[in-house]
C-alpha cells in the first residue's frame, strides 16, 4: 500500500470577514497551499463544507483557473474537512490518483447555527437548541466523572493561552478562569466563553504519493471516518454526538481505533492532539473517547500539565477551536494544518517539542467523527 | 382559540385534558422510540408498533436555553432536558416546565403535561413538556 505525504499546506484565517466570500478565502488558502507544494498538478481535489452551498470548490478553482479534474463537495458536518482527507488518501493509497487538493471553506451563520438537520417543528418547539445538547452532554459528563465547572473554565485558560500565539486564531487574549465563570450562562453548566464561536474562514491541503516511503516529510499515516452505531443515542431519534451513554460506543472513539490501528500506533505513542472542543466538555470527553486517560481521570490528567504545551502530550496548541473558532469545512483541516506545522518544527512559541506523532479528531452532527494521524 | 399540535403524531390529547405521548416499539429489537418512525432505528425494520408511552419519568439530564434557537417564538429561558422512561428504557429529549436549572435534581420524577407556545407567524401551537412530579 502506498504512503501518502503532506506537500503543502495553506490557510486563510479563520475569524469574522464581512467583505470576503468564500471562495475569496478558499483562493487565499488554496493558492498557499500550491506553493508550498510546488504549484503541482492534481488529479482530483475535494472540499469541504457544510454550508457553502452548490459548487463550492468549483468555484474556488473555477477563480483559480485550476479546473478539468473531479471536483467534489464533501459535507460530513464538523468532519466534513476530514472526510475529505480520508477520500484522497484512500484514492492515492489505491492507485487512483497520485496527488489530490483537499480544501475547506466555511461562512457560518451568526448566532444559534440554524440546521436542516432539525425538523421545523422541533424548531418551534425550541428544541433545536445546538448549545443545549452540548450543555446537556457536559452535564452527564460532570456527574459520572467528578468534574465541576471550575475544570471546564480550565480548558478555555488552557486553550486560550495557546491561542496567544497563533496567527490564524480569532481569539487571541488569554483569560482566567474567574472571567470565564463570569461570562454569561448560554445553558448550565456552560457559560458563553466555554462554547466556540461559529465563524468563517479556509484550510487547503495537497496530498500525494509518498516518493521514497515519505522520509523527511510529514506522512499521512491514517485518516479515518466513522459515524455513530444504529440505536439513538438519547433513547430517540436525534442522534447525537457524544452523549455518554454506556450502551454505544461512541463514534470518536471507533474512529480513533481504526485510526490507531491503520498508523500502527497507540494513545500513549501520540505526541501531540489537536481535538474537538466545540465547547470545553467536549475536550475532557475527547480525553476519554481517544484513549488518551481513562474514563473518569480528565481532572487529573489536565490538572497534571500534561495536556498543555510544554507538558507530555498538549492537546489544541493551536488554540483550540475555543481560541479559533469553527468554519465547519475547514476546521478538521485546520487541525491537521497545526500538526503539520508541530512536526515541522515551525511552530514559533507554542511547538511542542519533539513532537513526531500528532493526532487530529473532530466530531459533528450525524455524529460523524473523523480520526487523522500525521508522523514524521 | 384551538391551538393546532406541534406536528402530527406526536401525542394524543385526551377531553379531560391529560396527553400522552406516542412512540415506537419494534419487536426485533426490543427497543422503544419516540417520535415514532416507520422504520425502527435500532434494527432498521418496518415492525413498529404504534404504543403510549409512560407519562412520568425521571429526570436524566437538564438545562436553560437562555437565548432563543431558530425558528422559537417562545419566551425565555425555558427548560430543557432528558426525562428516562423507566418502563421502556427509553430517554425523551423534552421541553420542562422548570426554566431554573437549580431546581432540579438527578432522578427527580417528573409527569408529562401539554403546553402551549407562540409560533412565529402568530399563531399558536401544543406541544409536551414535563413537569416535577408532586410526591406521592
Amino acid at each position: 500500500m502506498s504512503g501518502v505525504e503532506i506537500a503543502g499546506v495553506g490557510i486563510h484565517p479563520f475569524g469574522r470577514f464581512d467583505g470576503l466570500t468564500n471562495t475569496d478565502m478558499g483562493v487565499v488558502a488554496v493558492r498557499a497551499a500550491l506553493a508550498e507544494a510546488g504549484d503541482p498538478r492534481f488529479d482530483a481535489a475535494f472540499c469541504g463544507t457544510a454550508y457553502g452551498g452548490v459548487a463550492s470548490g468549483h468555484k474556488v478553482l473555477g477563480a483559480l483557473a485550476r479546473t478539468g479534474m473531479p471536483i467534489v463537495d464533501v459535507e460530513a458536518g464538523c468532519a466534513s474537512g476530514g472526510a475529505a482527507l480520508q477520500l484522497a488518501a484512500g484514492a492515492i493509497r489505491a492507485g487512483q490518483y497520485d496527488c489530490v487538493l483537499v480544501f475547506g471553506v466555511e461562512k457560518m451563520p451568526k448566532g444559534i447555527i440554524r440546521s436542516s438537520f432539525f425538523e421545523p417543528w422541533r424548531e418551534e418547539a425550541g428544541l433545536a437548541a445546538t448549545p443545549a445538547y452540548f450543555a446537556l452532554r457536559a452535564q452527564r459528563l460532570l456527574r459520572e466523572s467528578g468534574l465541576t465547572k471550575e475544570h471546564l473554565a480550565q480548558v478555555v485558560v488552557k486553550n486560550r493561552r495557546h491561542g496567544v500565539h497563533n496567527p490564524n486564531a480569532m481569539f487571541r487574549k488569554e483569560v482566567t478562569a474567574e472571567a470565564v465563570l463570569a461570562s454569561r450562562v448560554v445553558c448550565e453548566p456552560l457559560h458563553l466563553w466555554m462554547l466556540c464561536s461559529p465563524n468563517e474562514g479556509a484550510a487547503a491541503i495537497v496530498v500525494r504519493r509518498a516518493a521514497d516511503g515519505g522520509a523527511g516529510s510529514v506522512t499521512l499515516a491514517s485518516a479515518r471516518l466513522r459515524s455513530h452505531l444504529p440505536g439513538s443515542v438519547l433513547g430517540e431519534a436525534t442522534p447525537l454526538s457524544g452523549i455518554d451513554d454506556t450502551d454505544i460506543v461512541p463514534p470518536s472513539t471507533l474512529a480513533a481505533r481504526d485510526a490507531y490501528e491503520e498508523a500502527g500506533i497507540g494513545p500513549d505513542d501520540v505526541d501531540v492532539v489537536e481535538c474537538q472542543d466545540t465547547d470545553a466538555a467536549r475536550e475532557l470527553l475527547a480525553y476519554q473517547e481517544l484513549g488518551l486517560c481513562a474514563p473518569g481521570e480528565q481532572a487529573k490528567l489536565l490538572a497534571s500539565g500534561t495536556t498543555s504545551v510544554g507538558g507530555a502530550r498538549p492537546v489544541n496548541p493551536s488554540g483550540g477551536l475555543l481560541s479559533k473558532g469553527e468554519p465547519l469545512g475547514a476546521s478538521a483541516l485546520g487541525q491537521v494544518i497545526e500538526l503539520v506545522c508541530q512536526l515541522r518544527g515551525v511552530a514559533g512559541p507554542r511547538q511542542v517539542e519533539g513532537a513526531r506523532v500528532g493526532l487530529a479528531h473532530t466530531v459533528g452532527r450525524g455524529a460523524n467523527a473523523c480520526c487523522v494521524v500525521l508522523t514524521r | 382559540m384551538f391551538a393546532r399540535t406541534i406536528t402530527d403524531g406526536l401525542f394524543e390529547m385526551h377531553d379531560d385534558g391529560s396527553i400522552v405521548l406516542i412512540g415506537g416499539y419494534s419487536p426485533t429489537s426490543g427497543r422503544f422510540h419516540f417520535p415514532r418512525l416507520d422504520s425502527c432505528p435500532y434494527a432498521g425494520t418496518t415492525d413498529v408498533e404504534t404504543v403510549a408511552l409512560s407519562t412520568e419519568g425521571t429526570l436524566w439530564a437538564w438545562t436553560a436555553v437562555t437565548a432563543a434557537p431558530p425558528g422559537y417564538a417562545g419566551t425565555v429561558p425555558f427548560g430543557f432536558g432528558v426525562v428516562e422512561l423507566g418502563d421502556e428504557q427509553l430517554r425523551v429529549i423534552t421541553r420542562l416546565t422548570e426554566p431554573d436549572p437549580s431546581q432540579l435534581t438527578f432522578g427527580q420524577r417528573m409527569r408529562l403535561v401539554a403546553e402551549t407556545l407562540p409560533l412565529e407567524n402568530g399563531e399558536t401551537a401544543t406541544t409536551w413538556a414535563f413537569e416535577t412530579a408532586t410526591q406521592p
